[in-house]
C-alpha cells in the first residue's frame, strides 16, 4: 500500500456471507487487499480501500459479492452527465486515451 | 501507416506447431521499443501503438509451457515479453483495441468473451497439452475465471499485477504473494501519466489562454493592441501556469497534498500559485491593470487547478466511482462559483 487513501464510506461493495464457500478467489483478484478469509468465510477487512473495480464480483464463483463497478474518472462522469449515459472514459475514441 | 505495416523488429523467428506458424518474440527491448513507449506517453501515434492479436512464442516453448495472456497495446505486450528472458512460454494477445490491460478490463474488451474467442481463433488446444492460462491480475475486472473454465475448459490463474514479478511468481510455483497482488500508485506510476494529461487538456486550456490574451485589449475605448500586449501576455501566462501546475503538481505531490479529495489537493496547489501571483502584483503594481483584474486570479487559479486535479482521478488506481461522484457533487458547484466570480471580476477589470 502506498498509503494513499480515498474517501471513506462510499464503496457499494456487499458480501453475502451465506453464499460464500471460502474459495479465496476474491483475495486473489482484489488489487487493494479488501478481503480476508477466516474459517472458510470471506470477510471485508478494508472496505474503504475498495475502488469498485468489479474484479471480485466477476470472479466469485458463488455470486456472493455485489459491487457497482465502473470508471472512477471525473471526465467520464461529466461526459456521462452531459450525454445522460453511463459514464465511460474516452479510451476507445480515436483521438484520445485517458489511461 | 497501417496496423500491419508497423515494423515488427521484435519478431526474431518462427516455430511451427501442427502446421501453424507462430512468431517468436525477442525478450529484449530495443531502442525502437523504448522510443515507441516514450512517444505513446506523449500521445504521439498512441492509437496505432498496437500488436496484432494472436499467439506468440518466447524462447523455445513446448506443449507443456505456460501461456501468458496480454493486451494488444504494445506497451503492455512489451512489458510482458521483456520479463520472459530465459523463460519458455507462449503469449496469447487479446484484441483490446490497443488499450492497456487495466483499462481494457474495465471496459470488458480484455474480457471473458474475447479470451474465449481468442483461445479458439488460435487453436490453442492444438498447440499446448495443458489447460491453464496465466492472466495479469489487472485483467480480473473484465474476466470471469469460472465462466472461462465452464465454456472453454481453460483454467485461469491470475499472475502478479506487475510484469516484473513474473519470474518470482513462476519460481514460487505460480503463486502471487500479497505484495504482488497489490496495486501501487507510486511516484513513477503517477509521473509517467503527466505528458498525456498535458496533451489531452491542451485543447481546452490553450484556447482559453488565447482568449485571456486577446480580450485584454478590450476596454472602455473598445480596443487597444498595446494594452493587449501589456496585460494580455501576462494574463495568458498566469492562466497557462495554472494549467501546467494544475496538471503536473497534484500527481507528483499526491500523498503530501492536504485532503483526500483530488479537488481539494488541486485547489491547494492553486492557492499557492494565487498567493505567489498576488505577491508579485503587490511588488510590481505596473504589471496589472486594476484591482479587479488582479483579484480575479485568486478565484480563477484555484478553480482551474481544482478541476484539473479532479480529472486526474481517471488515472488513479485507487479512486472508486462512488467516491468520485461524491467528491464531484461537492466540488463542481464550488469550482463553477469560483470560476464565475473570477471571470466576472476579470471582465469588470477590462472596463473599470
Ligand atoms: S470469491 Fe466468493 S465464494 Fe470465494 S471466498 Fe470470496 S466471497 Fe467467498
Ligand atoms: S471491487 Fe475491486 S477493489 Fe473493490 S473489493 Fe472488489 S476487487 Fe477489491
Amino acid at each position: 500500500m502506498t498509503g494513499l487513501r480515498y474517501l471513506n464510506n462510499v464503496s457499494t461493495l456487499r458480501l453475502d456471507t451465506a453464499r460464500c464457500n471460502g474459495c479465496r478467489m476474491c483475495i486473489v483478484v482484489c488489487p487493494h487487499g479488501v478481503f480476508a478469509v477466516t474459517q472458510r468465510k470471506a470477510r471485508i477487512i478494508d472496505l474503504d480501500a475498495c475502488m469498485e473495480c468489479g474484479a471480485c464480483e466477476l470472479n466469485c464463483p458463488e455470486d456472493a459479492l455485489r459491487v457497482k463497478a465502473g470508471v472512477g474518472c471525473a471526465s467520464a462522469i461529466i461526459q456521462g452527465a452531459i450525454r445522460s449515459t453511463e459514464p465511460s472514459c474516452g479510451c476507445d475514441s480515436k483521438e484520445s486515451s485517458c489511461c | 501507416m497501417s496496423k500491419k505495416e508497423q515494423s515488427r523488429q521484435w519478431i526474431i523467428g518462427e516455430v511451427t506447431v501442427n502446421g501453424t506458424k507462430i512468431p517468436i518474440v525477442d525478450t529484449k527491448l530495443i531502442s525502437a521499443d523504448r522510443l515507441g513507449s516514450y512517444k505513446a506517453r506523449w500521445g504521439i501515434g498512441r492509437m496505432r501503438y498496437i500488436v496484432e492479436p494472436g499467439l506468440y512464442a518466447a524462447g523455445k516453448p513446448s506443449a507443456g509451457s505456460p501461456v501468458f495472456v496480454s493486451a494488444n497495446y504494445k506497451m503492455s505486450f512489451d512489458r510482458l515479453r521483456s520479463q520472459l528472458k530465459g523463460i519458455d512460454g507462449w503469449i496469447l494477445v487479446l484484441d483490446t483495441k490497443g488499450i492497456n490491460v487495466w483499462c481494457a478490463a474495465g471496459k470488458g474488451t480484455f474480457g471473458t468473451d474475447e479470451l474465449i474467442r481468442r483461445i479458439r481463433a488460435v487453436n490453442l488446444t492444438d498447440v499446448i497439452s495443458h489447460r491453464k492460462l496465466i492472466l495479469p491480475q489487472l485483467g480480473a475486472p473484465g474476466v470471469s475465471a469460472h465462466k472461462v473454465r465452464e465454456v472453454s475448459g481453460f483454467m485461469v490463474k491470475y499472475g502478479p499485477v506487475r510484469a516484473e514479478d513474473i519470474p518470482a511468481y513462476l519460481n514460487a510455483g505460480r503463486n502471487a504473494t500479497a505484495k504482488m497482488r497489490q496495486v501501487n500508485f507510486g511516484f513513477t506510476d503517477r509521473a509517467v501519466l503527466i505528458p498525456n494529461e498535458l496533451i489531452q487538456s491542451a485543447k481546452y486550456f490553450l484556447p482559453a489562454a488565447a482568449c485571456f490574451f486577446l480580450l485584454s485589449g478590450v476596454g472602455a475605448d473598445i480596443y487597444s493592441a498595446e494594452r493587449m500586449i501589456r496585460y494580455g501576455l501576462f494574463s495568458a501566462a498566469i492562466f497557462s501556469a495554472a494549467y501546467v501546475i494544475g496538471i503536473t503538481l497534484p500527481p507528483l505531490l499526491l500523498p503530501w497534498l492536504p485532503g483526500k479529495a483530488f479537488s481539494v489537493k488541486g485547489a491547494s496547489v492553486g492557492l499557492i500559485l494565487a498567493v505567489a501571483v498576488g505577491l508579485y502584483f503587490i511588488y510590481n503594481p505596473e504589471s496589472y491593470r486594476n484591482v479587479f483584474g488582479a483579484a480575479a486570479w485568486l478565484f480563477i487559479i484555484p478553480a482551474a487547478t481544482s478541476f484539473t486535479a479532479m480529472n486526474f482521478t481517471g488515472c488513479s488506481t485507487y479512486t472508486s466511482p462512488s467516491g468520485v461522484r461524491r467528491e464531484m457533487r461537492a466540488a463542481v458547484p464550488i469550482q463553477i462559483v469560483l470560476a464565475t466570480v473570477g471571470a466576472g471580476l476579470w471582465i469588470t477589470g477590462l472596463f473599470a
